[in-house]
């Protein structure tokens, strides 16, 4: 069974699918996936959809229930590259794929979830005054 | 339906016998009926055209206007036909031409008169009366490509996609919103948006007459697509009546944003962005 590979770039864990998702290669990433993020601590995963040319609803259940696992685990999970024709057929179908971030490019991508992220290092930030002064 | 041997054999001998007569005839009958719009020189050569290729297939035995022999009058026909169409004449200034021998015929089976004489141009009549239809036929064709082309051009013409400021892009609709516009609309919008990295997209409906719920289904489904794609879409250029209109048909724009003006859009945007704009003092001229 072939794996979709997880890569780790600075704080963000990037996926880019290139295959077509079966069942059984769907619950091996979602493994992966949570393992991964766990082990390395990233806050923020992007799934590159630049190469699938049909999402259907099992695809998009699947970018759902990723979504959902990253953001127990406290990770941004942001969809990119999703092509014209595939924007135009979800919404033709009726799936909107809600609560799910998305972002043109995988740059945009990093660019939303860093803004997240440091809205989120203020938040931490008032409570810690000198944290980001103390490292060199 | 098609000439008998005997028949064909008939007109042809009929026709090639005086065919300096039959050309001429033909000509002025179709001059007088278009009234000096083409030059006689050209309805001369056209006539002539389709003069051989009656003879031509009338000389290989039967004539019948559906078999393979007849492939040459066939394209004389729609050769004859489509140049007139294209030149905007009407559909019976083109089949005319082709009516206009029967007259001719009618004057050479009087000469040379004969007991099948009646029979004989009743037979001829049918088979002009089957290349009229046919004219006829292939002059609507071009008339119809010639909209359809027309129609795809217009397409075509009517939806630019245009960049505004550094990641902003516009489409200024203009004209009524149909099924297939919206359809090019969205993927023109989509595709720009992919090639240009664009985060922001301005749909401006200044020019659009009239918004119903259909034409507000269409804008819908371009917003939530874009959103899919990770681009956010912004609506502007409502006027007034088209507000009303959008409140008492019970359109909801959800969480989309809208504005009056392109101006306010840009605005919108630039602010999102973090771009500040800002009034300097004039200058002024001494």
């Amino acid at each position: 069974m072939e794996r979709v590979p997880i890569l780790k770039i600075g704080d963000i864990l990037l996926v880019s699918i290139q295959l077509d998702m079966s069942d059984q290669t769907a619950v091996a990433l979602q493994e992966d996936l949570a393992q991964r993020i766990v082990d390395t601590g990233c806050h923020g995963v992007i799934i590159d959809i630049t190469a699938l040319d049909i999402v259907d609803s099992f695809v998009g259940r699947m970018l759902s229930t990723i979504a959902s696992i990253s953001k127990v685990l406290d990770a941004e999970t942001v969809v990119v590259g999703m092509r014209p024709a595939v924007a135009i057929t979800l919404v033709e179908l009726g799936l909107s794929l809600n609560g799910i971030r998305t972002a043109l490019n995988v740059e945009r991508g990093m660019e939303l979830i860093a803004a997240a992220h440091a809205d989120e290092l203020d938040y931490q930030l008032d409570d810690e005054p000198d944290a980001e002064t103390a490292t060199p | 339906m098609a000439l008998s041997t005997e028949e064909s054999g008939r007109l042809v001998a009929l026709l090639s016998g005086q065919d300096e007569r039959v050309t001429t005839r033909w000509t002025e009958i179709v001059t007088s009926s278009l009234r000096g719009r083409l030059s006689q020189a050209e309805l001369r050569r056209q006539v002539q055209d389709l003069h051989r290729a009656i003879v031509a297939s009338g000389e290989q035995g039967t004539i019948d206007l559906s078999a393979d022999s007849a492939a040459e009058l066939r394209a004389a026909l729609s050769e004859l036909s489509r140049g007139r169409a294209r030149q905007g004449f009407s559909a019976t200034e083109t089949t005319i031409s082709v009516f206009a021998l029967k007259d001719v015929v009618a004057e050479l089976v009087q000469e040379a008169g004969g007991a099948d004489a009646l029979k004989d141009y009743v037979a001829f009549s049918k088979l002009v009366d089957e290349m009229g239809l046919f004219t006829f036929e292939s002059f609507v064709r071009t008339r119809e490509s010639l909209i359809a082309d027309q129609a795809e051009q217009l397409l075509e013409l009517s939806t630019p996609v245009v960049k505004l400021w550094e990641g902003v892009v516009a489409v200024p609709l203009v004209g009524t919103l149909d099924s297939a516009r919206a359809q090019v609309v969205m993927e023109r919008l989509l595709q720009t948006l992919v090639d240009t990295g664009s985060p922001y997209a301005i749909i401006d409906i200044t020019g659009v007459p009239a918004v119903d719920t259909q034409v507000a289904q269409h804008i819908l489904k371009t917003v939530v697509a874009a959103r899919l794609m990770g681009a956010d879409c912004i609506i502007s250029g409502i006027r007034p009546q088209i507000a009303q209109t959008i409140v008492a048909l019970g359109i909801e724009f959800g969480d989309i944003a809208t504005k009056a003006s392109l101006a306010d859009a840009l605005r919108h945007v630039l602010r999102l962005n973090g771009v500040e704009t800002a009034r300097r003092q004039p200058r002024r001229d001494i």
